[in-house]
């Protein structure tokens, strides 16, 4: 592996880890509210929620771009933020990722904080917990193996994002080349040994993500 | 100032509830009739799980009046729910001690040794334990937080006959050592005859008949022995 593999395997694993942490607290907030929710526009949230992974990722990428570009009210907020530009750099494709992957962190903390039921929130109650505490002592660690499940997913999927990553990013080395870009400039060059070496890196990678989730689901059975 | 529990509800859908009695602190009254009549809905009006209109009070304080409800969590109601309604994430010693507005663990396995649980009992978790042994954890989960009134739903449904005979002794027992109210669902007369004080039943949310237990179990002719006769 050359300096520039090194850099693309660090940056998937800062963009899937920083994604991830990113989805956890939206899923708690959006998956608890899905779970129990009875308003009307529910469907159409839900519906919205799946529809990054209805589309192509090229879809995505350009609503993306369009949307996130220097004239546009998200870019001119990034900026006056001292941000400087939003597309073409990691914190674009950081929030590129954030929401690509929302359906896969939010859908499975819907489950989770649905299994917890009304009983349980009752029976919380009836003991006399807030519903601050309630939600701490008793829905958090219910609901905790959706939520865990939904983190491991999106890290995973976040290390394998080609085509967002590609719009949004640009592939600028050391910015927002990922890995899976990287696979794609060394078929690009011919150096297919190098784009199978890479592949297998990154299967391996997404491969220990997803076991470590299976060796903590069985921890608690 | 009431003595006891004073309960005033009338309300029509979605849980619709007209019911009016007064049980005086140390007593204990039955709440029969058939299914879906609105006896589970009822204890969670008073306990507040559910919107309700009318008066809840009990002693000094008032729980519900038309000006407004306290929330679920600030009424000291021990409530046992059907079935349990424990934290399968919590062993037995957990679920008492989350009830605890001080975390206790000598006065919550003291709790736990008043139902006959204890030992390696205590740090199972309710998967592990038997119905029987769930409904006492019950219990004593909802002696936890002092409460001012005990609801208990159903508390021996799930139980096979010699367990189910062991809890009825176990919650008169509960009664006998406790000043607060007590009000006990339940669809079989002989439970009611054998804790009760006195008998309410109830049909589609209305309670149609109440008195002392030994006269309106004991009458031939009340409503309550003409449905259970049908």
């Amino acid at each position: 592996m050359i300096a520039a593999d090194w850099t693309a395997l660090r940056l998937s694993l800062l963009l899937a880890g920083a994604a991830a942490a990113l989805l956890l607290p939206i899923a708690v907030l959006l998956g608890r509210w899905l779970a129990i929710t009875n308003w009307r526009g529910k469907p159409v949230v839900e519906a919205a929620l799946l529809l990054p992974l209805l589309l192509p990722p090229t879809v995505v990428g350009l609503a993306l771009l369009v949307g996130m570009g220097p004239g546009t009210l998200v870019g001119r907020a990034w900026a006056a933020l001292g941000g400087g530009q939003l597309v073409f750099s990691f914190a674009g494709i950081l929030v590129a990722s954030v929401l690509v992957n929302l359906p896969l962190a939010v859908q499975p903390a819907v489950q989770g904080f649905r299994s917890v039921g009304d009983d349980l929130r009752s029976a919380a109650a009836s003991c006399g917990l807030s519903p601050l505490r309630a939600f701490w002592r008793v829905e958090l660690p219910l609901a905790w193996p959706g939520l865990a499940t939904g983190a491991v997913l999106a890290f995973a999927h976040t290390l394998g994002e080609f085509g967002v990553v590609l719009m949004v990013g640009g592939g600028i080395p050391g910015e927002t080349a990922t890995l899976s870009l990287a696979i794609y400039d060394r078929v690009q060059a011919f150096d297919l040994e190098g784009a199978v070496r890479l592949a297998l890196l990154l299967a391996s990678v997404s491969l220990i993500a997803v076991t470590l989730l299976f060796l903590l689901g069985r921890k608690r059975d | 100032m009431i003595d006891g529990l004073s309960v005033t509800l009338s309300q029509a859908g979605p849980l619709a509830v007209d019911a009016a009695f007064v049980v005086p602190p140390g007593q204990t009254l039955a709440l029969v009739g058939p299914s879906g009549a609105g006896k589970t809905s009822l204890l969670k009006a008073i306990a507040g799980l559910v919107p309700a209109t009318g008066r809840v009070q009990i002693g000094g304080a008032l729980w519900l009046d038309e000006r407004g409800a306290v929330p679920a969590w600030q009424r000291r109601a021990g409530l046992v729910m059907q079935g349990g309604g424990l934290f399968p994430h919590l062993d037995a010693l957990g679920n008492v001690m989350i009830a605890q507005a001080q975390r206790d663990a000598a006065a919550a396995q003291a709790l736990l040794a008043a139902v006959q649980i204890g030992g390696a009992a205590l740090r199972r978790q309710p998967a592990e334990l038997s119905g029987g042994e769930q409904m006492r954890v019950a219990l004593a989960r909802a002696l936890a937080r002092d409460p001012a009134v005990l609801l208990l739903d159903e508390p021996f449904a799930a139980v096979d006959r010699p367990v189910r005979r062991a809890l009825a002794a176990l919650v008169a027992q509960v009664r006998a050592a406790s000043a607060v109210p007590m009000i006990i669902v339940t669809h079989d007369l002989e439970d009611a005859a054998r804790i009760a004080d006195t008998c309410a039943f109830i049909v589609a949310g209305t309670i149609v008949e109440q008195g002392p237990a030994a006269a309106v179990l004991g009458d031939p002719a009340s409503q309550l022995n003409q449905w259970a006769g049908s």
